[in-house]
């Protein structure tokens, strides 16, 4: 650890900068996440992240698994958007193998999806509220519609976090009979819930003074450092996977990509808070056209043998750019699983981001990335 | 009543009058501790202790006896002496305040003609325990936290102190008495509506509470100065942070809200004992409930932000009560004139503080940049 000296400036008194560590067991780094702040005073001069704590073989291990049995992999990754994780990986497969799922099941994977985009925005209310100093009310709020989302998602596949429920080729069981009602019952019970976090959040004048114009991030530096998401698009740049390149049916939805203005912290509530009532908008859109029918591809074989070759394939995460890479070799197993996690790349500019500000500010860019560590360090 | 029995021995009389504080006074934050948690844990959707006792009235002794049972770790390369005595220097001053308070028009620990001058004196003290806590602990949170409380109280105790200086002007005393009997017809909250914000403001910022929790912030620096107390050193940081929102509120029902004067003068001449007793309760509830609320609703500032509103927004404003009143007093005009001069003082304050958090602040940047890990 080297310790600095820095001039004297402004007073006589010879400094020295200390080394903080936050983390890897900090209430404030969403798991265990370690920074190493060099702070002289209260501002900070470097940062140092640490990661790999969480480290599990989360790429290596599949590649000794049934091309099904990775779906729970997925689920592992980023267990915060677990629909979307699992979306990408099973999109991946079939596009590999060349199998076209049924209408029905498209549709049940973007309503699955979308739903699970509101409730790991809520997830980031949440936590955000805490990091800022609020005690534990936007928690508890946010965790109260998060609790409705996932009652429902247990309805559906009988688990809470785990869900294992999308397959190569389809889902793996059909919905419940009354999906449409309650589905639209769970919606609008959580939209009053975002209006009450937005009420609670946005207009506060303590979060306003902290949050806005902390770390502005440009396009360009934001394009640089591989952004993608709600952190991306708070920068101002419309970019959204699901318009860009559109996967499964999003083609077929209307939504608005929404962004913030010059990419500091309050955008990027601003944009996750818009992008709970777009994802509103698309699960309504598709309640309303969903066919009936199959929801498993016809004529799959029990091990699913995926012919030799290779496929990239990314999704819109709640956190950005989700990409899962795949090379078959032919036989019933990926020969490489490679994972594009967006909270890493998203996680890689935190220096960038929060060197030269206080340290409670540090705190709170952080929080504002929203990173899940399982997909940080996989 | 019953210190009747002792009086003529000062020796007895004054351990009998110490006594009721030291027996009082933890009961009284027991009781506390438990309603905050079902407060707040109401204002957040949730029941609250629920378990021990009927609606976990009992929650409060649990926890005492919790605390007072658990193990008293001392990290190995603490300042043995700083680390231990940092409880006692901020839980002594704490009681010491409590003897000037009085709780209605007779009962009192002991009536001090310079009351408000003592009590800010001796509570100005616990800075000290803080610093010592802090600095005691080797640990770079609790270091980071003592520093920050310093800069803190040192910062608020003056717009509070000058609040309270403006409300002892109008009623010529610093004898909380006094000051409470020179209520008797209007309140001085509505004389000094700008004084009571600063005192409100001031009070949150002295008791730690959001949005001023900044040396304790339990995502930043993990509790601040408490973060390697555990056990009973832990739990006096606690009885001292209780007794002191108590304390506060107090002072603030006594000097703004009239003590234990009844409003509309619902009693023709004397106010019996217990209404009294009762008016005073249901006023510093009042405080109390509102210091609770704003912990449930209002996220935390930043240290430079905490710093400049207090010397850029309340301090001027603060001075500005003074001289209105100074203004009263010299040129004898009516009493009533301060109502809409210090009315639209504090409608300015206010005004300012929502234009200053809307707009967009210029960030500080500092002259330097180090690149490279310091790994």
């Amino acid at each position: 650890m080297a310790i600095e000296t820095r001039p004297p400036h402004e007073s006589d008194l010879e400094t020295i900068d200390i080394n903080v560590n936050v983390g890897p067991q900090h209430p404030a780094t969403h798991g265990v996440f370690r920074m190493v702040l060099t702070i002289d005073g209260e501002l900070v001069v470097d940062v140092d992240p640490v990661i790999g704590y969480m480290h599990r073989g989360n790429e290596k291990l599949p590649e000794n698994c049934d091309y099904r049995q990775v779906i729970g992999y997925h689920d592992r990754t980023d267990y915060l958007a677990q629909f979307n994780t699992e979306h990408c990986y099973v999109e991946a497969v079939e596009r590999l193998a060349g199998i076209k799922p049924p209408e029905r099941a498209e549709y049940i994977r973007v309503v699955l999806a979308e739903m699970n985009r509101i409730a790991s925005h809520l997830m980031f209310f949440g936590a955000f509220g805490t990091d800022i100093g609020l005690f534990g009310t936007s928690f508890m709020y946010a965790f109260r519609d998060r609790e409705t989302i996932q009652d429902f998602f247990e309805e559906i596949t009988g688990e809470r976090m785990m869900y294992n429920y999308f397959r190569p080729g389809g889902v793996a069981w059909d919905l419940p009979d009354n999906f449409r009602q309650r589905c639209s019952q769970v919606l609008d019970s959580v939209e009053r819930g975002v209006e009450q976090l937005d009420g609670l959040m946005m207009e506060n004048e303590v979060v306003l003074a902290r949050c806005r114009g902390l770390s502005p991030v440009t396009v360009e530096d934001g394009i640089n450092w591989g952004l993608s998401g709600p952190m991306l698009r708070a920068t101002g740049l419309k970019h959204d996977i699901r318009r860009a390149e559109p996967y499964s049916i999003y083609d077929r939805f209307q939504f608005d990509i929404p962004t913030g203005k010059q990419g500091d912290v309050y955008d990027r509530l601003v944009v996750r808070l818009e992008e709970m009532h777009q994802s509103a908008w698309i699960v309504r859109q598709a309640l309303e056209t969903m066919p009936e029918g199959p929801i498993m591809a016809e004529g799959l074989k029990r091990v699913l043998r995926v012919p030799a070759g290779e496929v990239y394939m990314r999704v819109e995460s709640p956190r950005g750019e989700y990409g899962v890479y795949l090379v078959s070799q032919g036989s019933d197993k990926p020969w490489r699983h490679k994972v594009r996690g967006a909270s890493f790349s998203n996680l890689s500019a935190l220096r960038a981001m929060s060197v030269g500000n206080f340290v409670s500010d540090v705190i709170i860019i952080l929080g504002s990335i929203d990173i899940v560590l399982c997909e940080v360090d996989r | 009543m019953f210190l009747a029995l002792v009086s003529g021995n000062p020796w007895l009389e004054s351990l009998a009058r110490l006594a009721i504080i030291a027996v009082l006074v933890p009961v009284t934050v027991i009781i506390l501790t438990w309603v905050e948690r079902k407060v707040i844990g109401r204002l957040q959707m949730r029941l609250g202790p629920m378990r021990v006792g009927p609606y976990g009235t009992l929650q409060g002794v649990a926890d005492t006896i919790k605390l007072l049972t658990k193990e008293d770790v001392r990290p190995q390369t603490a300042d043995r002496w700083v680390f231990e005595l940092a409880p006692f220097v901020i839980v002594v001053p704490v009681f010491m305040a409590v003897v000037a308070i009085p709780f209605t028009a007779d009962l009192f620990i002991q009536n001090l003609t310079l009351g408000v001058f003592y009590f800010v004196a001796v509570s100005g003290l616990s800075i000290v325990g803080f610093v010592m806590a802090g600095w005691g602990s080797d640990n770079k949170y609790a270091l980071l936290g003592g520093v920050r409380a310093a800069a803190q109280l040192i910062s608020y105790e003056i717009p509070l102190v000058m609040a309270i200086v403006a409300v002892a002007m109008l009623s010529q005393s610093l004898n909380l008495a006094v000051i409470v009997g020179a209520q008797e017809d209007t309140p001085n909250i509505a004389f000094q509506s700008l004084a009571f914000l600063i005192f409100a403001i001031a009070g949150l910022a002295e008791l730690y509470r959001q949005p001023f929790d900044i040396p304790v912030a339990e995502s930043e620096v993990v509790g601040g100065p408490f973060v390697e107390y555990s056990g009973i050193r832990w739990s006096m940081f606690q009885l001292g942070e209780f007794v002191n929102l108590v304390l506060i509120s107090i002072l603030g029902s006594l000097i703004f809200l009239g003590g234990w004067q009844w409003p509309w003068s619902v009693f023709d001449e004397s106010v019996p004992v217990v209404a009294q007793i009762a008016m005073m309760a249901v006023k510093t509830a009042a405080f109390i409930l509102f210091f609770m609320w704003m912990r449930a609703s209002l996220p935390r500032l930043r240290i430079d932000q905490m710093m400049s509103f207090c010397w850029q927004l309340l301090l001027p404003f603060a001075l500005l009560q003074i001289i209105i009143n100074g203004l009263v007093l010299v040129y004898d005009w009516p009493n009533e004139i301060l109502i809409p001069l210090s009315g639209a003082g504090a409608a300015g304050a206010v005004y300012l503080t929502y234009r200053a958090a809307r707009a967009t602040g210029v960030r500080y940047q500092p002259g330097y940049q180090t690149v490279g890990s310091v790994l």
